[in-house]
């Protein structure tokens, strides 16, 4: 079976496309007051602490930062193969806060519609707003990112893998056609 | 690692694997008791019978409040309160339930082997909540569980088990679970209250209380199976308390930082103190905290398994 891999992006696009994001998150929200990160596991948590990392270095504080597993949530749970459930660790009070949910790649967006509904679980925010590295278009939801690394609509035997070096060894996004 | 069984019968016939997996689980769902909104989506739309033919107030709950954080419905039945009185069979009322189509039953039994008949006429996936002095499996998880929790581990644990060893369920499925693990396992109790060749099992016996103790990391202790005729194995329930209670003093000559469990009900007084009930050592009500989880854990396991 042949397979095909295109790249979308690098290392150093990786890294730009995370630092605009940061800026337009700071920017969009008027700074960091009652800010607070979540990402999605498992990639997501990664990019989160990659956006606190460039906030840090940028406004000289590190906003809370928080890890959500939608295992529990997701609407596909018993037709695929039975995921395991990990640990969300929120070790903050959300309520009144505004959340940038983070997630590496968004495509259906039932993973968004997971993720709202977990948090809503856990208490009442402000706000919350989602960024993704990669959108993949092709939604199934009435879902949109409020912030964008790139857009990439391809075909549906196409696969969107974000590498990065935490637990992928390198930082790239690639493009795979089986 | 995956799971695809239908049936949790007992710990016997699972894998390291297999315990490493609910255990494991049952840590993310024991988050979901302490939260606020104690309820996760999960298992909406399907449907959890117990079925109890023994009295119970912990385990019985404990499933039911597990299969609903889990967003399940739940049904009891207890056999005082159904048509087994009425002269129905196990097999019939098993069949009637089967035809309601619900998705997990729980099965309570005084006939060892109960839960594994049922499963095997019903498509439903069956949870053995105790069967006779055979198995309980949910229970040696959640003393398990409880270990791991207190002790950040299970391999190189001493652990002591006092009682009734040869009319309890709890004890089988303890050690079946804890022999996968690198464990010494002591049983204590009357000679008449442990089986013979317990070796066999991997298990060494001690019947002085002091010397089963010495250096334990965890004791458990059992009540006497009135029940299961447990008293006439005894002279006395007074002599059983002074000989086999454990007191305070015991405590000195294990390690400094043992855990107590008893999987409840307990008869104070009998098997153990106040003092050492409600002691600082005791876990007692984290195992019952810990069932919850444990069983949320086989729940999702059970009914999300591959086909």
């Amino acid at each position: 079976m042949g397979e095909k891999t295109v790249s979308l992006l690098d290392k150093k696009a990786v890294d730009r496309t995370i630092t605009r994001i940061t800026h337009e998150i700071l920017e969009k929200n008027k700074g960091y007051k009652d800010l607070c990160l979540i990402g999605i596991r498992t990639r997501g948590i990664y990019l989160a602490k990659r956006i606190n990392d460039k906030i840090k270095a940028v406004e000289e504080i590190e906003l809370p930062l928080g890890i959500l597993d939608i295992t529990m949530y997701r609407d596909d749970i018993f037709k695929l193969k039975l995921p395991e459930v990990k640990k969300t660790d929120i070790p903050f009070d959300l309520n009144n806060m505004t959340i940038i949910l983070i997630d590496d790649v968004m495509h259906t967006g039932r993973t968004t519609r997971a993720a709202i509904d977990a948090i809503m679980d856990l208490g009442r925010p402000r706000k919350i707003q989602l960024a993704v590295l990669v959108d993949r278009g092709d939604r199934e939801l009435p879902m949109h990112p409020d912030y964008a690394g790139i857009f990439y609509n391809g075909s549906p035997e196409e696969e969107v893998l974000v590498r990065l070096r935490e637990i992928d060894g390198k930082d790239e996004v690639i493009v795979v056609r089986t | 690692m995956k799971w695809s069984r239908k049936d949790l019968l007992g710990i016997r016939e699972l894998s390291k694997e297999e315990i490493l997996l609910i255990l494991d689980s049952a840590d993310s769902f024991k988050d979901i008791s302490r939260r606020e909104v104690k309820k996760v989506p999960t298992l909406r739309g399907k449907t959890v019978i117990t079925l109890f033919y023994e009295p119970s107030t912990r385990t019985r709950t404990s499933f039911e409040i597990a299969a609903k954080r889990l967003s399940a419905d739940t049904i009891n039945i207890s056999a005082s309160t159904s048509s087994h009185v009425k002269g129905e069979t196990l097999k019939d009322t098993a069949r009637n339930l089967e035809s309601m189509r619900p998705d997990v039953i729980v099965i309570r039994h005084n006939m060892p082997g109960a839960p594994h008949m049922l499963s095997r006429i019903v498509d439903s996936s069956v949870i053995n909540a105790g069967d006779g002095a055979h198995e309980h499996p949910t229970q040696a998880l959640l003393d398990l569980f409880t270990m791991r929790e207190k002790k950040d581990r299970i391999d190189g644990l001493n652990i002591t088990i006092v009682g009734d060893i040869a009319h309890s369920r709890v004890a089988r499925s303890n050690i079946f679970a804890l022999r996968h693990f690198n464990t010494r396992i002591t049983c204590s109790g009357p000679p008449t209250m442990i089986p013979p060749d317990m070796e066999s099992l991997g298990v060494h016996v001690e019947y002085d209380m002091n010397r089963a103790v010495k250096d334990a990391d965890v004791i458990m202790m059992l009540r006497i199976q009135k029940e299961r005729g447990g008293i006439s194995y005894i002279p006395s329930v007074k002599e059983y308390s002074t000989i086999y209670g454990l007191k305070a003093e015991h405590l000195k000559k294990a390690k400094k930082d043992v855990i107590i469990m008893h999987p409840g009900p307990m008869n104070r007084g009998v098997e153990i103190t106040d003092e050492v009930a409600d002691g600082p050592y005791s876990v007692i009500l984290d195992q019952v905290e810990n069932g919850v989880a444990v069983r949320m854990a086989i729940l999702y396991l059970l009914t999300g398994r591959e086909a």
